[in-house]
């Protein structure tokens, strides 16, 4: 068995503004726990998200991505999760074609009142990155720490 | 160079609890462009922000990073208190090291370096923060109430007494809502009607409200301010501004056959009809499904009847468009479905009923003119048992989690009620808790154990059993003599638990507010913040926000009309200054933003443009609209070259964001 | 005989796999139980005694065996907790403790083929080791 046991994956999520970072305030209110390894950077809607945004975070060492937005049909400006979404499976297609680690990233919807559904999901891709491991693949070793 | 400052706060216990703040103050000493770090118990206080302008001065810094709670608590306190020592309030930049930090991890050691790692993601981002400036719009001075309930109609009357125009849509043909079905209110006793139809009709005379009845919102556009919307007027047959309200028409009708959403299906009513008496506007409405005329094209009675010749076969829907300031929802609620509840004999048989069609029983303007009869004989019924919490307090997938708030308190009403008019009724509760906090509530409920001989037994009813001669038999705990009791009342109440109106979710799309998965709009923060969304220039006010009784309804319908008076009050707003912004030296004018756009905030326009080249030339190029953009980004990710960026999400700040947190 | 509360509850709630802390006491699996005119304690009492500490009580009565596992109970909770379940656990725990509990594979073949598997499987659950 490789030493998985020690292994904490660095995870960088991206929150909108109204609805998921909202459900990341909610587990906080609500004290549930997710890893710490989690970190979140807020933008306005998932609209905002620019995959280019997510390789480079995988270039800069992410073992996992994950985008969390309104569910579709409730987002604060109407339509922009739906172009997120529409996005993001490109991206995915496109990290499935290449054959770099699709599964290292994962898109999410998460509401403001689902606080206990936002550190379950964390918890979840946590564990999920946890088993691929280390990011090998898309980690650029020219950027240095 | 640039001065940052850094302000790491204890939040008391909350953070520093959790998280070593002063290794976080010595972690961020060490970057070179931090000019000063320091920590403190609350900084949201007036201490706490003293430190920050005492800093400002000493130091002579530019920028300013507070780690603390979230964003969305103190981001506006901290940028007000920038302002004040003359730093642009989007020189700021907030660290969540309470809600996404202290508050989510036990261990101190990953607290602390996970809290060191958020404070260096903001310190990247601030670096290249730009001091924006917030433009200007204009606010409507008017404001829409969609709902035009007790909620409704008290929001109305307080934005009206302001001195502020105010419309009120309401689908149903009157205003009043639920209300204006109940008989006596609690705690008070009080008669309902008398004490709603006096407000209705404030309503309706106020010359600074305009209702709009049988109407609903089809469509909203715009923003807090400047709201576009589209009421479709559906059609009523009859000519409002002609009708007597005489009645002769809806005691006249042959169709009989439609049960009254007004009495809970206990009667029914014409295919022409008013909802109740009392009704405002008191015109009539000729439901077309129902309608002989509309169905077969013959009889036409009302017509030939009307002395005043409103009725208008050919009427069709009418859609008017008004702009508005403010938007309060105030949608109310229905009971649940009792479909996955078989098991208590609704539907099976006449003499289970719910709490609000008793409610139409025992008024005295209902289908049995107040006297309390089993529905499937006439006649007085001489055992009553009343069930709690049905449907409510249901986490097994059949019905709602939360506990409607209103039924034990009613329950206890009702038990009175029938008690009061008919001492030989036995009548008894079966609770699992009795929830009566308000103001004189507990004293009300007791009066029905001690004054009314009201029984009270702490147990459920499992199933209600009907045989062939249509009688009930009742299988109940009882929980505290622990026994299980088999009983036969000739009448069961089953207090149904209360769900938001079914076009509450249809709303909220259309108007992007935040609605839960109960369907009750989510306000912007639950402690502080109980009647505004968190979308700007969108209030709540009763039941859609969540269950509440009437005396907390009307406080929260004026506590909404403060609130949209505040709004209607200012000249101007301040608009966000996020705003997308387009480099022109690199634009291309494919104009692809302009399709992503929700608000239609970017055009192409023929511009003169320097490019990166120092060529002058002059082509289509995007231009942003900064009073329409909201500040969503679609844009800048569609932009192919990445000329469109997004002011206080600017893609350096974002990718600093990202290297900072890798 | 002191017996430890404490394991004795977590025995059972271990084999019950239910979440007992989540019975709000309201009744209605006593009320639609069908043998809850005869039982000596009625389901709820026996979900309050798990809960407060009294599991001991709970092998010393009759109502795990007057329990018909018709499981109206757990149909009906509204909190999602299963007493029929508890009511099973308590059956094995008591079968399991006076030995007895080997149920051969081989013997599968010998019972009528129209027995029900829910016997089966219940019967390998009460009499496996």
């Amino acid at each position: 068995m490789l030493e998985k046991k020690n292994f904490e994956p660095k995870i960088v999520a991206f929150c909108c503004n109204w609805c998921s970072y909202a459900g990341a305030d909610g587990a906080g209110t609500a004290r549930k726990h997710y890893p710490a390894n989690i970190k979140i950077i807020k933008v306005p809607c998932s609209c905002r998200v620019n995959p280019l945004f997510i390789l480079r975070a995988f270039q800069r060492g992410a073992d996992g991505v994950i985008m969390c937005g309104c569910h579709p049909g409730d987002c604060h400006y109407s339509t922009g999760n739906y172009y997120a979404r529409r996005r993001m499976t490109l991206l995915l297609s496109m990290l499935d074609y290449l054959g770099v680690a699709g599964e290292r990233f994962r898109v999410e919807w998460v509401s403001a009142a689902e606080g206990a559904r936002f550190a379950q999901v964390m918890n979840d891709f946590a564990e999920h990155i946890a088993a691929l491991g280390e990011n090998v693949k898309l980690r650029d070793l020219r950027c240095k720490k | 160079m640039q001065k940052i400052g850094v302000f790491v706060c204890w939040c008391g216990s909350n953070i520093a609890g959790t998280v070593d703040v002063a290794q976080v103050v010595e972690a961020v000493r060490q970057i070179p462009d931090v000019a000063y770090a320091i920590d403190y118990k609350y900084m949201c206080s007036e201490q706490g922000q003293e430190l920050i302008r005492k800093a400002v001065a000493d130091y002579k810094l530019d920028r300013i990073v507070v780690c603390s709670c979230s964003p969305r608590m103190h981001e506006a306190t901290f940028r007000k208190c920038a302002e004040g020592v003359g730093i642009n309030p989007y020189m700021v930049e907030i660290a969540n090291i309470r809600e996404q930090c202290s508050w989510v991890l036990k261990d101190k050691a990953e607290a602390t370096a996970k809290a060191i790692k958020l404070a260096k993601a903001a310190i990247a981002k601030v670096r290249f923060n730009g001091a924006l400036k917030p433009g200007e719009s204009q606010v409507v001075k008017r404001a829409l109430v969609i709902g035009g309930g007790i909620a409704g109609i008290q929001t109305a009357l307080d934005i009206a007494e302001a001195g502020y125009k105010v419309d009120i849509v309401e689908k149903e043909p009157t205003i009043g809502g639920r209300m204006a079905q109940l008989d006596k209110i609690f705690p008070t006793l009080d008669c309902s009607a008398c004490i709603l139809t006096p407000k209705m009709v404030d309503a309706a005379n106020h010359e600074n409200i305009t209702l709009y009845t049988y109407s609903e919102v089809e469509s909203v556009s715009g923003f807090v301010g400047n709201f576009d919307v589209t009421i479709r007027k559906k059609a009523r047959s009859v000519k409002a501004d002609m009708c007597s309200g005489c009645g002769i028409c809806t005691e006249k009708c042959p169709s009989r056959k439609t049960p009254s959403e007004f009495d809970m299906g206990l009667k029914n009513r014409g295919a022409i009809y008013i909802p109740f008496a009392q009704a405002i506007p008191k015109v009539p409405v000729i439901d077309r499904e129902a309608c002989i005329k509309f169905k077969t094209g013959k009889c036409g009675i009302c017509s030939k009847l009307c002395p005043a010749g409103a009725i208008d076969y050919t009427q069709t829907d009418e859609l008017i468009t008004e702009k508005y300031g403010a938007i309060v929802l105030a949608t109310g609620f229905k009971t649940i479905s009792l479909d996955k509840f078989g098991e208590y004999g609704y539907g099976a048989s006449k003499d289970v009923i719910t709490s609000l069609e008793l409610e139409r029983l025992t008024n005295a303007a209902g289908p049995t003119e107040g006297h309390l009869v089993c529905p499937s004989t006439g006649k007085e019924p001489k055992k009553v048992i009343i069930v709690s919490c049905v449907g409510s307090r249901d986490v097994s997938g059949r019905g709602k989690s939360y506990c409607s708030k209103i039924c034990c308190m009613y329950n206890a009403k009702h038990a009175m009620y029938i008690r009061e008019k008919y001492p030989d009724v036995d009548v008894t509760v079966f609770y699992i808790d009795v929830r009566t906090p308000g103001k004189g509530f507990d004293e009300f409920q007791r009066r029905a154990v001690e004054e009314y001989g009201v029984h009270y037994v702490r147990g459920q009813v499992g199933k209600v059993v009907v045989d062939g001669d249509g009688r009930l038999t009742v299988f109940v705990s009882d929980l505290n003599s622990g026994r299980k009791l088999m009983l036969n009342p000739d009448l069961v109440v089953l207090a149904t638990a209360v769900q938001p109106s079914p076009d509450a979710r249809k709303l909220a799309t259309m108007l992007t507010a935040s609605i839960d998965n109960d369907d009750f709009y989510v306000e912007a923060h639950p402690k502080l913040r109980p009647v505004e969304s968190p979308t700007a220039g969108i209030f709540l006010s009763g039941m859609c926000q969540g269950p509440k009784d009437i005396p907390e309804t009307v406080s929260q319908a004026g506590a909404a009309a403060v609130k949209v008076v505040g709004l209607l009050a200012k000249d101007k707003l301040l608009t966000n200054p996020c705003t997308a912004q387009c480099d022109t030296s690199i634009c291309s004018g494919c104009l692809a933003c302009t399709h992503v756009c929700p608000y239609g905030a970017i055009t192409g326009e023929s511009k003169p443009v320097i490019t990166k080249l120092g060529v002058r030339e002059t082509r289509t190029v995007a231009v942003v609209n900064n009073a329409l953009c909201q500040g969503c980004g679609a844009c800048t990710v569609a932009c192919p070259c990445g000329a469109m960026d997004l002011q206080g999400f600017t893609n350096q700040q974002i990718l600093a964001e990202v290297d900072a947190l890798c | 005989m002191a017996v430890d509360e404490k394991q004795l509850t977590e025995d059972i709630l271990r084999l019950a796999a239910t979440d007992v802390r989540r019975c709000m006491q309201c009744g209605r699996c006593s009320a639609n139980c069908p043998e809850g005119f005869k039982m000596d304690l009625l389901p709820h009492r026996v979900m309050w005694d798990l809960n407060s500490g009294h599991a001991s009580e709970l092998l010393e009565a009759d109502a795990p065996w007057q329990c018909l596992s018709c499981m109206a109970c757990e149909e009906r909770c509204p909190r999602g907790v299963s007493p029929a379940r508890v009511m099973e656990a308590l059956r094995l725990l008591q079968i399991r403790q006076q030995g007895n509990n080997k149920l051969p594979a081989e013997s599968v073949e010998h019972y009528p083929s129209d027995m029900p598997q829910q016997l089966l499987v219940a019967a390998f659950r009460k009499y496996n080791k």
